[in-house]
C-alpha cells in the first residue's frame, strides 16, 4: 500500500496537479480545501505526510500546523509547507509551528517528488 | 515547464476567473474610511492564489502582475500604507488586465501589453511611495548605525565570512547566472529592472547562443530577496546566485567589514543566524529545519547547530514569534463568525451545455411519449386495467418531476448578471463625477441560462443609461433637496410565467416636453393626446437621443432602440415609468424558460392550438346581448363590467369553424400585461404541458403563432401568440 499523503490548498488547479502527480507516483492522496478542512481529515485518518499551504481561508497553514502538531499521532509524521513566501520570516514562522520543511511555489513536479521521497523513505 | 501541466490549465483558468470576479466585488464593497482587515485579506489572498497558480503554470505575465498586486496589497493590510480611492481603481484595472491575459492564455485575444505596463508602473509608484515613507525611518536608523559606537554587531563570524552578510549596512556582490530561454524579452526587462532596483548591477552576459543570462548585482540586500525577485520569471531549477568572492566584490563591502570588526560586543539586533539557516536554503526549491519532526538527517548538516546555542537568537525568536501568532490567531476566528464564508470548494460539476441541451431534447420527447401513452391507456376499461392506469399515473408524475428538475439545470440566479453592476456602476460614477449606490434585490431569482446571457448587454445599457440620464449631479441633487447620493435599483422577481427585471433609479425623471421637441425634430410622429406611457416609449425610437451633448457614456442615440429589439428577440416586451423629478423605472419581462409551457388546447373546425394558460382568466359562453358592434373598433363583448375586444381565431387562421356564431361556440378570457381579449373558440379540449418546438427553426415566422408542439396523438398543434393576438386585437379596436 502507498503512503498516505493529505494535501491542504485552497486552489483547486493546485490541488489537482499535487495529486495528479503524486498519485503517478504512487501515493494515495486526499485533498483539503483549507486548515480547517485538513484538520478535519486528519482527525478521522492518520495520514503518513501532509503537504499545506499557508495562505488559505478559514485557518491557515501555520494554525493548522500547530494543531496538527498537538494531535498525538501527527507530533512526529512530516509536514511540509508549501508557500510562495520564500522569505525567512515566514520560514521562521514555519519552522516555529513544528513544519518538517518546506516547498517554494512555483515548484515543478520533479522538485515536489524529491521532497516528498525524502520524507517518505 | 512541464506539458503535463496543460491538462490543469483549465481549471486554473476557471479558478482564476472566478477569484478574480472575488477580488473585484470585495474591491468594490470596501469602505475606503474603515477598511474591513478581512476583505483586504481577501483581495490579497486571491492574488496570492493567482500569482502561485499563475507562477506554477508558466504564465509568467500573470505572475509578474499578480506579483505587484499583492506586494501592494500586502502593504495594504499590514497598514504600513493607507488604501486610498486611486488605488481601488489601480487594481481594478489591474483585475482586467489579469483577465486580459486569462483571455489570452486561453487563445482568445491577445492580452493589452501597453495597459499593463502602465498598471504595473502605477502599482509599483504606489508601493514605492510606501518604501520612499519607510526609507525615511531607515535612513534615520541607519545614519546611526553608520557611526561606529552604535552599529548593531554582527558578530565575529558574519565578518569571516563563512555567512554570508544579512545587514543592510553591507554591502555584497552576487554572480546570478540563468537560463533565459522560454522567458520574453518584456519579462527579462522587467527583471532587470527590479534587479536594479534593489543595488548596483551589470550584465555581464544576455542571452547568449545558450540563452544564458550572467548578472552581477551589488547590493545592501540579502539573497533571497533577489531569489525572490527571479523566482517567479525564471524557473527556480535553472537559477544560480553565488556570492561574488571577496576580490571580486565592491570594495565598500570590505570598509563595512572593517568597521563592524570593532564592535562585536553589543547584541545583534537581528537573528543574524536563523537568517543563514533559512539564507541557504532560501536558494533551494524546498528544504527542511533542523530538528524538526520527521526531517530527513542528512539534511541536518546543511545547517548550523550553533544557532541554538546562542540565546540572543532563541530571543529573537520567541520575539518574531509573538507578533504572528496574534495576527494569525485572530484571521481564523474571525472569519469563521462569518457563517456563510464563501469555501472554495463547491459542490457543483461542470458540464457541457450541449449535453444539457440533449437531456431537455430527450426529456421532451419523453414527455411526449407519455402523453400518447396516456392517451391510449385512456381508452381502455379502467376498471380491468386499474393496474396499469395506476402505472400511468405515477408514470405522469415522474416525468413531471423529471422534466423539472431537468429545466432547472439551465436556470442561473440572476446574480450572474447583477454580479458585474457594481463595477459599471463604480466605473462610470468616479467618470462622471455622480455618487451613485446600486442596490440589488431578488439576485437569488433564476432564469434560463441562455437568456442571463442575453440580457446582460441590455441591462448593462439601461443601467448605464440611468446613471447617465438619470441620476443628477450631486450639487443638483443637494439642490433639488434630494441626499446627495442617487440609488439605482436592480430587481428581479417572477410574475406568473414571466420573470420581471427592473432597473430603477431615483433621478431627474424623464422629459416629456424635451422627448416631444426631440421626437418632432427627428421626425417622429407624435400626438398632443398621447399618454406619458406612450410618449417615453419614443425613447426606444430609433436614433433618438435626449443629450444635449453626446458623451462616450451613453447617448449615441444608438442603444436604446437596440436594447428594445434585443428584448423582444427574446419574446419579452420593455416598459417605462417615470416621474418627473423623482425617477425613472425601465420594466423587463421575459419569458421563464423557452421550452416548455402548461397549455390549454382548444380547437377551431378541425385545428387544435394551443393557448398558454398563464395568461387565460377564465373560459365561459355568452348571451347573443352581451355582444356589441361597435364603429370603428369591431365586434366586443360585455363581461363583468369591461367591453373586451374578440379574437375569432378562425377568421385569423382562415379556417371553417363549427361554430360561426359567438353565443354558439367559447369565449377564452386572456389578459396580457393588463390588457384584457376575449379569444373565440369552437371547444375547450383539455389541459397539457407541451415542449415547443421552434416553428421559426423548422418553417418561418407567422403571425400570432409563438410555435408548435406535438401532440399525444402524434399531430402537430400551433401555439398561439397570445400576447401579440391579444396587442393586435387592442390595435385594431383603438
Amino acid at each position: 500500500m502507498g503512503k498516505t499523503i493529505l494535501t491542504v490548498d485552497d486552489s483547486v488547479s493546485i490541488r489537482q496537479m499535487i495529486s495528479f502527480t503524486l498519485k503517478g507516483a504512487g501515493y494515495e492522496v486526499t485533498e483539503a480545501v483549507d486548515g480547517q478542512d485538513a484538520l478535519d481529515k486528519a482527525q478521522r485518518e492518520t495520514f503518513n505526510l501532509v503537504l499545506t499551504d499557508i495562505n488559505m481561508p478559514r485557518m491557515d497553514g501555520l494554525k493548522l500546523l500547530e494543531k496538527l502538531r498537538g494531535l498525538t499521532p501527527y507530533k512526529t509524521i512530516p509536514i511540509l509547507m508549501l508557500t510562495t513566501e520564500s522569505c525567512s520570516e515566514m520560514k521562521a514562522r514555519g519552522r516555529d509551528a513544528g513544519a518538517t520543511g518546506w516547498l517554494v511555489k512555483p515548484f515543478n513536479p520533479k522538485s515536489l517528488l524529491e521532497i516528498i521521497s525524502q520524507v517518505t523513505k | 515547464m512541464s506539458t503535463e501541466l496543460e491538462q490543469f490549465y483549465e481549471v486554473f483558468f476557471e479558478e482564476s476567473s472566478e477569484l478574480l470576479a472575488e477580488m473585484e466585488a470585495c474591491l468594490l464593497g470596501l469602505d475606503l474610511s474603515s477598511p474591513d482587515p478581512e476583505d483586504l485579506n481577501a483581495i490579497f489572498r486571491a492574488a496570492h492564489s493567482i500569482k502561485g497558480g499563475a507562477g506554477t503554470f508558466g504564465f509568467t505575465d500573470m505572475t509578474e502582475m499578480t506579483h505587484m498586486l499583492e506586494s501592494l496589497l500586502d502593504k495594504l493590510r499590514k497598514g504600513e500604507i493607507e488604501i486610498r480611492s486611486e488605488m481601488i481603481d489601480t487594481f481594478l484595472r489591474a483585475g482586467d488586465i489579469i483577465k486580459g491575459q486569462l483571455a489570452a492564455h486561453r487563445g482568445d485575444g491577445a492580452a493589452d501589453e501597453a495597459a499593463a505596463a502602465e498598471v504595473s508602473n502605477e502599482l509599483k509608484q504606489f508601493s514605492e511611495e510606501t518604501t520612499e515613507a519607510l526609507n525615511i525611518d531607515k535612513e534615520s536608523t541607519s545614519s546611526t548605525t553608520e557611526q561606529p559606537d552604535h552599529k548593531p554587531n554582527e558578530a565575529k563570524n558574519v565578518v569571516v565570512e563563512s555567512l554570508p552578510a544579512t545587514s543592510k549596512t553591507e554591502q555584497v556582490s552576487f554572480n546570478i547566472e540563468f537560463s533565459s530561454s522560454g522567458i520574453n524579452s518584456k519579462s527579462l526587462e522587467n527583471l532587470f529592472s527590479n534587479l536594479s532596483d534593489l543595488g548596483k548591477f551589470e550584465k555581464l552576459l544576455v542571452s547568449d547562443k545558450e540563452q544564458n543570462c550572467k548578472l552581477r548585482l551589488t547590493t545592501y540586500t540579502c539573497e533571497e530577496n533577489i531569489w525572490e525577485a527571479l523566482a517567479f520569471v525564471v524557473n527556480p531549477s535553472q537559477l544560480k546566485i553565488e556570492k561574488a568572492s571577496q576580490t571580486e566584490a565592491h570594495t565598500s563591502t570590505k570598509l563595512d567589514v572593517s568597521s563592524s570588526i570593532q564592535i562585536d560586543e553589543i547584541t545583534s539586533d537581528k537573528p543574524s543566524k536563523t537568517a543563514v539557516e533559512t539564507e541557504n536554503s532560501a536558494c533551494e526549491p524546498y528544504g527542511f529545519f533542523s530538528g524538526a519532526p520527521a526531517a530527513p538527517i542528512e539534511t541536518e548538516k546543511k545547517v548550523k547547530t550553533e544557532s541554538h546555542s546562542d540565546p540572543s537568537v532563541e530571543q529573537n525568536i520567541l520575539e518574531e514569534k509573538s507578533f504572528p501568532t496574534d495576527t494569525i490567531n485572530s484571521l481564523p476566528i474571525q472569519k469563521q463568525s462569518k457563517p456563510n464564508a464563501p469555501t472554495t470548494e463547491t459542490t457543483s460539476i461542470r458540464v457541457s451545455i450541449e449535453k444539457v441541451d440533449q437531456m431537455i431534447n430527450l426529456v421532451g420527447e419523453l414527455v411526449i411519449t407519455q402523453a400518447m401513452l396516456a392517451q391510449t391507456a385512456s381508452e381502455v376499461d379502467p376498471v380491468i386495467y386499474e393496474k396499469l392506469n395506476n402505472g400511468m399515473n405515477q408514470l405522469e408524475r415522474n416525468t413531471r418531476n423529471l422534466q423539472e428538475a431537468v429545466m432547472s439545470i439551465r436556470m442561473l440566479p440572476i446574480s450572474f448578471v447583477f454580479s458585474r453592476y457594481p463595477r459599471v456602476v463604480h466605473d462610470l460614477a468616479s467618470k462622471l463625477d455622480k455618487k451613485v449606490e446600486l442596490k440589488t434585490v431578488g439576485e437569488g431569482t433564476e432564469l434560463d441560462k441562455g437568456l442571463i446571457e442575453k440580457i446582460a448587454d441590455p441591462l448593462t445599457h439601461l443601467v448605464r443609461n440611468s446613471l447617465d440620464h438619470g441620476i443628477e449631479l450631486p450639487e443638483k441633487r443637494i439642490a433639488t433637496g434630494k441626499v446627495a447620493k442617487g440609488t439605482i435599483t436592480l430587481r428581479a422577481f417572477h410574475q406568473g410565467g414571466s420573470i420581471v427585471i427592473e432597473v430603477g433609479d431615483d433621478g431627474a425623471g424623464l422629459n416629456r416636453e424635451k422627448i416631444m421637441a426631440k421626437a418632432t425634430e427627428r421626425g417622429i410622429s407624435i400626438h398632443e393626446g398621447m399618454s406619458d406611457q406612450e410618449v417615453w416609449m419614443l425613447i426606444f425610437e430609433p436614433g433618438f437621443s435626449t443629450a444635449e451633448k453626446v458623451t462616450d457614456v451613453s447617448g449615441r442615440g444608438v442603444g436604446m432602440d437596440v436594447v428594445k429589439r434585443n428584448i423582444k428577440d427574446m419574446g419579452g416586451r420593455i416598459e417605462i415609468d417615470s416621474v418627473q423629478g423623482v425617477g425613472t423605472r425601465i420594466t423587463i419581462r421575459l419569458p421563464l424558460t423557452l421550452a416548455i409551457l402548461d397549455g390549454l388546447s382548444v380547437a377551431v373546425g378541425d385545428q387544435m392550438f394551443i393557448v398558454p394558460l398563464t395568461y387565460i382568466t377564465e373560459s365561459l359562453q355568452i348571451k347573443n346581448t352581451d355582444i356589441k358592434t361597435v364603429n370603428g373598433v369591431g365586434r366586443v363583448v360585455h363581461v363583468r363590467g369591461d367591453y373586451l375586444p374578440v379574437i375569432a381565431l378562425h377568421e385569423i387562421f382562415n379556417i371553417k369553424p363549427n361554430a360561426t356564431r359567438i353565443e354558439d361556440g367559447i369565449l377564452i378570457i386572456l389578459d396580457a400585461e393588463g390588457h384584457k381579449a376575449a379569444m373565440f373558440v369552437d371547444a375547450l379540449i383539455g389541459q397539457h404541458q407541451v415542449v415547443i418546438k421552434s416553428l421559426e427553426n423548422n418553417y418561418r415566422r407567422v403571425m400570432g403563432v409563438s410555435g408548435a408542439t406535438i401532440m399525444g396523438d402524434g399531430k402537430v398543434a400551433l401555439i398561439l401568440d397570445t400576447t401579440g393576438l391579444v396587442m393586435a386585437s387592442h390595435k385594431d379596436s383603438l
